[in-house]
């Protein structure tokens, strides 16, 4: 059930994120042991398991909020060298590697406007842009070009979730399902090549999540990323992940699809108990 | 080696008074997460109250030392710890759940208050009163004739010290006073639906900390004998980098991080200079910071994301 | 756990038996606080031990007048005003017109006490404080009895307002906020422009502008670390200090002119800015502040102590004065150069310097706020603010936060440097009592309660405290006292500033101005 050993790790066609013996330790505990599975391109990989199975730990060590205690995380991406993301600082996977994320208790800048919220999504193609600011400062075209640019993408994603009314408003005052499309969106503006989404779905009414499959659906099928999706509530996981990780404290107990994991008993005793005894 | 053993016993003796007004820091900062920026005020406040006890303990003829020790100690401790509630009442309560700054910027303006309301009501200069108790114990000499002196003083400082550790450890770990004050250090909302006061342990958060810090204003006004409204901004910086040290929200953290801020301040002032003796506290306290974050017996702090 | 206890249901208390109690209680804390504190008074008088006099009649007032004030307060919360209004009205007028009289009669007699023989504060009128400010601090107390009591009267007419309502008026008040920065903006900048052409600008008037707008261009430095980025800056008066030194020093011993000393300290604080930021900047909030605090007293304390260099707690004197780009403001100009009133063929004035002096003042001020509101709409001002919001996400977006918050600190130490420039050729001394912890308090406290992040806010917040205490002299020894009153009032009284509204860095719906209201959609 674990991984292959590190050495002979295959770069199979379309994977993007792998992980091999992934190891989180916080002081005598365990939070994650031993983890191993595959990442796709143009795949929704979802993240499943009980609670305190370790599915933010592990989502902390994949965008560098915490520094595994052992383990390697390797992203490969098409037309740009591999990313050993458990030697990266945090920021740094986000800005080099594009890995973005969303938070499980939505993260806005909640002070800030809906389209300031997606701008600064973008800051580091803008700083550049700016000449660190130097340039900016005297508003050159370049950089006005940039900022259009910027601007227009923003544009696209408050269309695309339905947010564009809203845009100058404070994000903090947005209601909670349009918060987590925000940031969803805000996320997307980073242009990743993963995203990880952390309960998505939590807090949704049952439109709201529909639409919210839709919109996954879609970031998968039109911009070819990878997206990593833990998610509590089965219906969604099932109906549109293409590739399931079961964890359970910390270990993971079942890796496949949809109908592989909801047939295998590892899984089964982990939701339902143990039945047998002895 | 006796020059250096001398400097001990000073360091000792400046460390205990650091260590009790860094106890209060540490508990307020455990409790409400915010630097008590007026604490250092009521520390001074604390000299002040005892010293007008001892002067109207000399205005009556009460001239038995143990009983001016004890009235000073009980009286400095009740009135002082008035000013703690009064300070968490003005500054903090009114801005709970407010935003990060605004208390922080009240309890700065308190501490302005503070100090100002000691200038005019006492006057601006620095208040001198006689020793109180004299003399020590000689513990060694050198060839060259310096002798160490363990004062007397010294020692009522670090016994004082001790049984109030002792008194505030109890405290702490057995009644219920000190439970609901690590219920609410804990969790403030879910010690607050379990039927935990929460106001009312906060107040007697501060009310501990001005009492110790009372404790530890009686016995610098024995220890220096000089009082004046501005002493309590240096010692509160040097009280709260001795919190730092020692981990915040720690007691005995505070305690051991007062004792190596006076330590180092008394070595430093006897080998380098005076001058530079505070400079040496803020370096300490940036050091700590960057390389110990959670200060020597603070727990790590893993962040939630 | 203890079992559930039901309390057993009493006779609700009347308002009256509540007020006594509370009264009780106000009595007892009023006694603890002032008993030994302003109950005697510690004196030394020549060549005796210390001693003390007592002030027992004051204790005794204010143990009777606060907790009447707390009797009215309560009963004006069960909705009876009428002994608020009557009690706190009377006392006061009584108080404060006892004051008033009290002070006046100072003013206009002491300066004839050679005629009259009588002795200050002789008004006649018995009032409880031998000090005329305690008996008006009392009545300002009343006075807030009464303020409520009207409220209590007004809401009792129109009825509670409900949560939806109080939301709305806040929404109103953040709309009122905006209007008034657009508003006050303009005015005060035309008004600091006019100001000194005018009969009116005196010496000392002008001096006080000078001040006040040295203190805004502080604010507004500060306001780019503390208010956009979030970080918690209480030794800024370091970076002040660093500029005014560096200004002192290359004037004197490399014999730089004001104008090209000025890039090069605002430059030299902001490379301090950055050494002392990288280790500390990845401490957070309450931890930053206080490291901040310490980084500020060790410069002051080297600079007291560096004598070879900084001329320890003497200062340094004899700093070259302000030129008009090079042409001196000189009564007798050496032998073949020119003055400034040479120059312009006017008639010598020391105005001449002072006027210069404020425009110059008003202008690096004027370059801080644009080149802020620049920068905020550039992406690193909007990075600034988005860590202020959060960290966490920030670093998530691929953000690098410690880069981030350098650049902030630096910007806002630059500004600093400039502005101790400003303060070294303005007073040619410079000593390292002028750069203490309180400096920064006051920088921060401006920040602060201007309304973070709003420009005209810490204006405005600059001009009550400095200016307010500058023109009340005569309050000189109450002024700190109040100063900190202040920051607690308004603290309490508005968390968020005095002007706290913020306008996004850049808008989707432009003109029509009003978003749609929420809930329309969703």
């Amino acid at each position: 059930m674990n991984a292959t050993a590190p050495d002979m790790a295959p770069q199979t066609t379309g994977s993007l994120l792998e992980v091999e013996h992934l190891t989180m330790r916080f002081g005598g505990l365990v939070a994650i042991d031993d983890v191993a599975f595959v990442a796709r391109e143009r795949e929704i990989t979802g993240i499943i398991g009980p609670n305190g199975a370790g599915k933010t730990t592990l989502f902390n060590c994949i965008t560098g909020f915490y520094k595994p205690t052992v383990g390697r995380l390797t992203l490969y991406s098409a037309g740009r060298p591999a990313f050993l993301l458990e030697q990266m600082a945090g920021y740094v996977i986000g800005q080099k590697a594009r890995v973005a994320r969303t938070f499980q208790n939505i993260r806005l800048f909640a002070g800030m406007s809906v389209l300031e919220n997606l701008m600064v999504a973008q800051h580091n193609k803008l700083m550049l842009a700016s000449g660190y600011t130097v340039l900016g400062l005297f508003g050159l075209p370049n950089y006005r070009r940039a900022e259009k640019a910027a601007l227009e993408k923003a544009v696209y994603w408050l269309e695309r979730v339905g947010l564009t009314d809203y845009a100058d408003l404070s994000a903090g005052n947005l209601p909670y399902g349009a918060q987590r499309r925000l940031e969803i969106s805000r996320a997307m503006c980073t242009d990743p090549v993963l995203l990880c989404l952390d309960e998505p779905a939590a807090g949704l009414n049952p439109r709201e999540s529909a639409e919210l499959n839709q919109l996954l659906m879609s970031i998968r099928d039109e911009f070819g990323i990878g997206l990593l999706l833990i998610e509590h509530d089965m219906s969604v996981v099932m109906g549109i992940s293409d590739h399931i990780v079961v964890l359970d404290y910390g270990k993971k107990i079942s890796d496949g699809t949809p109908a592989e994991v909801q047939r295998d008993p590892a899984v089964i005793r982990a939701y339902l108990g143990e039945e047998e005894k002895e | 080696m006796e020059y250096f053993t001398q400097q001990l016993i000073n360091g000792l003796t400046l460390g205990s008074i650091y260590g009790l007004i860094a106890i209060g820091y540490t508990m307020v900062y455990g409790i409400i997460g915010m630097i008590n920026f007026a604490h250092g005020d009521v520390y001074m406040i604390g000299a002040f109250q005892s010293m007008m006890v001892f002067l109207i303990c000399a205005a009556l003829g009460l001239s038995w030392v143990p009983l001016q020790l004890a009235l000073m100690l009980v009286v400095a401790v009740m009135f002082t710890a008035a000013y703690g509630w009064a300070v968490e009442r003005v500054a903090y309560r009114p801005l709970r759940g407010s935003t990060r700054l605004a208390p922080l910027i009240s309890a700065i303006g308190m501490s302005v208050v503070l100090s100002n309301f000691v200038q005019l009501a006492q006057g601006p200069r620095p208040k001198p009163i006689p020793p109180v108790i004299r003399g020590g114990f000689e513990i060694m000499e050198s060839e060259g004739g310096f002798i160490v002196q363990l004062g007397y003083l010294q020692i009522v400082i670090f016994l004082l010290t001790i049984v109030l550790m002792a008194i505030f450890a109890y405290l702490i770990a057995k009644t219920p006073l000190g439970r609901s004050q690590r219920a609410c250090e804990q969790d403030m909302k879910m010690a607050s639906l379990l039927g935990v006061n929460v106001d009312r342990t906060i107040s007697q958060t501060f009310v501990m900390g001005a009492a110790l810090a009372a404790v530890a204003g009686m016995m610098v006004t024995l220890y220096w004998g000089v009082n004046d409204f501005a002493m309590g901004f240096i010692a509160g910086i040097k009280a709260f980098t001795a919190a730092v040290l020692g981990g915040i929200g720690s007691l005995p953290g505070a305690m051991l991080g007062g004792i190596l801020i006076g330590i180092i301040e008394a070595m430093w002032s006897a080998y380098f200079s005076t001058e530079y003796k505070d400079v040496a506290a803020f370096g300490i306290l940036v050091l700590v910071l960057i390389f110990r974050p959670t200060g020597l017996l603070g727990r790590p702090e893993i962040e939630k994301v | 756990m203890a079992t559930m206890t039901i309390p057993a249901v009493k006779a609700a208390p009347t308002p009256m038996t509540v007020a006594l109690k509370e009264a009780g209680m106000t009595a007892f804390v009023v006694f603890m606080l002032s008993f030994l504190m302003i109950g005697f008074e510690s004196q030394a008088t020549q060549g005796q031990p210390l001693g003390y006099v007592t002030r027992f009649g004051a204790t005794a007032w204010g143990i009777l007048l606060v907790p009447l004030g707390r009797i009215a307060l309560v009963l004006d919360r069960y909705g009876q005003s009428m002994p608020s209004l009557i009690g706190g009205g009377l006392a006061f007028l009584y108080l404060a017109g006892g004051a008033v009289i009290a002070l006046a009669f100072d003013v206009l007699v002491i300066p004839f006490n050679d005629y009259f023989g009588a002795a200050a504060g002789a008004s006649g009128i018995p009032m409880p404080f031998a000090d005329p400010i305690v008996d008006a601090i009392f009545g300002l107390g009343a006075l807030y009895i009464v303020a409520m009591a009207i409220q209590t009267r007004r809401r009792a007419a129109h009825g509670e307002l409900t949560l939806e309502e109080r939301e709305t008026k806040e929404e109103r008040s953040s709309i009122r906020a905006k209007r008034l920065s657009l508003v006050l903006g303009p005015t005060l900048l035309v008004v600091a422009f006019v100001l000194p052409l005018t009969p009116l600008a005196d010496r000392s008037l002008i001096g006080t502008l000078t001040l006040i707008l040295t203190y805004v261009m502080l604010g507004w430095g500060l306001n780019i670390v503390v208010g956009l980025a979030g970080l918690l800056d209480l030794g800024y008066v370091a970076f002040y200090a660093v500029g005014a030194y560096t200004y002192a020093k290359l004037s004197l011993d490399l014999h730089l002119s004001f104008w090209a000393s000025l890039p090069l300290a605002g430059m030299f604080a902001a490379f301090f800015g950055v050494m002392l930021g990288f280790p500390v900047l990845r401490l957070r909030g309450d931890y930053l502040a206080i490291v901040t605090l310490g980084f500020g007293e060790m410069v002051r304390i080297i600079l007291i102590n560096w004598q070879s260099f900084t001329g320890g707690p003497a200062g340094i004197g004899g700093i070259e004065k302000i030129t008009f780009f090079g042409v001196p403001f000189e009564r007798n100009p050496a032998e073949g150069t020119q003055s400034f009133h040479t120059l312009f063929g006017l008639e010598f004035s020391v105005m001449h310097r002072i006027v210069f002096l404020y425009y110059l003042i008003l202008v690096l001020a004027l370059v801080t706020n644009l080149f802020t509101i620049r920068l905020r709409r550039l992406p690193i001002g909007r990075a600034w603010e988005a860590l202020r919001e959060d960290e966490t996400a920030c670093r998530a977006l691929g953000i690098n936060p410690r880069n981030t918050k350098l650049t902030a600190f630096a910007m806002g130490a630059m500004f600093a440097g400039f502005a101790g420039s400003f303060f070294a050729v303005k007073q040619f001394f410079i000593s390292p009592e002028s750069f203490t912890f309180i400096e920064s308090a006051v920088i921060l406290a401006i920040v602060v309660l201007g309304g973070m992040g709003s420009q005209v806010g810490v204006a405005l917040a600059a001009i009550l405290l400095i200016g307010l205490p500058e023109v009340m002299r005569e309050l000189s020894l109450y002024r700190m006292l109040a100063f900190g009153a202040v920051m607690i009032l308004i603290m309490l009284w508005r968390p968020k500033g005095l002007l706290a509204h913020r306008e996004p860095t850049i808008l989707l719906h432009r003109g029509n101005g009003k978003p749609k209201k929420m809930g329309a959609r969703a």
